[in-house]
């Protein structure tokens, strides 16, 4: 056995993960499908004395659609965003991406509440949730909250989750009429993380010029990174080649990717503005089958 | 495993190859330890222990898992199928069957995780191409083989298990 000694519990509902939680104090830690924290406690870079399991939580695995926008509950698991027809026809963003998430043994443990949770730099759940605006439920000793993704991620591995909450539900905004989002990764081989990956959402206006945009990127910083200039600089502009191309430069120039054994930083802001001009492209090419029809 | 307080010991009962077993196991203990050590199937092989080898992979509840990455009590009231469950008496499954008849496998490190992935594959998918299957085996690492024959094997497989359906309705006709 390689992780240190710990307890284990799994309760029935939130209140009693909640009240784990609590009663165990700072040291405790929520387990949900393990393919994050599993590996760091085997490695021992993680060494919690109790695992609060929220895979026995009655309800925590839902899909349900609340008007124009998918709520997922936390310990829905990727390779069930990537099969599930509600995901796909409401969120359309995330059945696409799901495929790009490790492998698919992987993909049937692991679930969008811990990945978002864990927020590991080369992850695309938090560069998808920070892309589409998608709010978290989280719920502690003194009730529930709201986090906005945007206020969600705060530096490497970490959240404004506090220790004694437990994300319960993610919800995802409908992307409105005419509006249209992608995402691409490269990897070095098939179900690694990726060296860098993008996103991009762009809604047009009733002429097809962008009436707005963002794209967000992962594995260029310690965490993922939204960037929002891209839309101010696309705003009222027909999205053609010459517009998407530079939009997509500029946004790769401003970020500050690192060197590592898999990639110069160099290589990762290339990288950044090929995969920043192909999802826009796609998105745009996607908002216009929607102003079309 | 409705105990309300955290313990460091849990009981634990999991359908394993169809067969309901029990066991007393530490919190710490993975399902691949659960089963190697604990129910003496040695057939699901550890390699990696951090989920990167796809060595251990068993299937849980029909589905392709590292074993190695859960732990023996979150596999509670579940049902696994290891290498072991593979065979029908001395009938061999199809991707048994299928790799044998292709050589695929050398040292036989990788052969049960990928063995349960393939069959995982053919139930899902009775008919994958060549891509779907490099695809599925994407997860488990082969130091040995270089994957051409594994690749074959599967795909033999397939052939094998859709032969022997064919056959079923022939009978049957
Ligand atoms: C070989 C391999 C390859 C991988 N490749 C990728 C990849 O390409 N892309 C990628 O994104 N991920 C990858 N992963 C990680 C995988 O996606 C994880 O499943 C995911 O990051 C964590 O989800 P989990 O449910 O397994 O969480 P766990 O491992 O159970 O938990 C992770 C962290 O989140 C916390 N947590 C979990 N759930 C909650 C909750 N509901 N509330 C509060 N805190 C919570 C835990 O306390 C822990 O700190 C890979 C993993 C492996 C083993
Ligand atoms: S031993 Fe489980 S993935 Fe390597
Ligand atoms: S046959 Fe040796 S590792 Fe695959």
């Amino acid at each position: 056995m390689k992780p240190a000694p710990f307890a284990y519990v799994a309760p029935d509902s939130v209140e009693g993960v909640v009240g784990a939680l609590v009663e165990a104090g700072d040291d405790a830690k929520v387990l949900a499908g393990g393919q994050s924290l599993l590996p760091l406690m085997a490695l021992r870079l993680g060494r919690p004395s109790v695992l609060v399991d929220v895979g026995r939580v009655d309800g925590l695995d839902r899909v349900e659609v609340v008007g124009d926008d998918l709520v997922v509950g936390a310990t829905v698991t990727h390779a069930r965003l990537g099969r599930d027809p509600e995901v796909a026809r409401v969120a359309p963003l995330l059945a696409e991406v799901a495929p790009f998430v490790a492998h698919a043994a992987v993909r049937n443990r692991g679930t969008l509440g811990g990945s978002l949770a864990h927020n590991d730099p080369a992850a695309e759940w938090p560069a998808v949730a920070l892309l589409l605006d998608v709010v978290v439920t989280v719920q502690g000793p003194t009730g529930a909250r709201e986090i906005a993704a945007a206020d969600l991620f705060e530096s490497y591995l970490t959240t404004t989750i506090e220790p004694d909450e437990v994300l319960t539900a993610v919800r995802v905004p409908g992307l409105g009429p005419r509006g249209g989002a992608a995402f691409d990764e490269v990897s070095r081989r098939a179900g690694d993380f990726a060296l860098v990956g993008a996103g991009a959402r762009v809604t047009l206006d009733d002429d097809g010029a962008v009436a707005s945009a963002a794209v967000s990127f992962l594995g260029v910083g310690s965490t993922a990174v939204l960037d929002a200039t891209v839309g101010a600089d696309l705003a009222g502009r027909p999205p053609d080649e010459a517009a998407i191309d530079e939009v997509a430069r500029a946004a790769a120039a401003r970020l500050d990717p690192h060197d590592d054994l898999h990639a110069t930083a160099a290589y990762r802001r290339r990288l950044a503005a090929t995969l920043a001009r192909r999802t826009l492209t796609t998105a745009v090419a996607r908002a216009s089958a929607e102003v079309a029809s | 495993m409705s105990a309300t307080e955290p313990r460091t010991e849990l009981d634990v009962a999991v359908e394993v190859n169809g067969e309901p077993r029990r066991a007393r196991v530490e919190a710490r203990r993975s399902l691949a330890e659960l089963l190697r050590d604990d129910l003496e199937l040695t057939g699901t092989h550890l390699g990696c222990e951090h989920g990167v080898c796809g060595s251990c992979t068993v299937l849980l509840d029909g589905v392709p898992v590292r074993s190695c990455l859960m732990l023996a009590v979150q596999a509670e009231g579940r049902s696994v199928v290891t290498v072991e469950g593979l065979a029908d008496g001395d009938r061999l499954h199809p991707v048994q069957q299928g790799c044998l008849e292709r050589h695929s496998f050398q040292c036989g490190f990788c052969t049960p995780g990928i063995l349960l992935t393939a069959a995982a594959l053919l139930d899902a998918q009775p008919e994958p191409d060549e891509a779907a299957v490099r695809e599925a085996i994407s997860g488990n690492i082969c130091r040995c083989t270089g994957y051409e024959s594994i690749v074959d094997g599967i795909l033999r497989a397939a052939e094998i298990a859709r032969e022997a359906a064919d056959g079923h309705a022939g009978e049957g006709a």
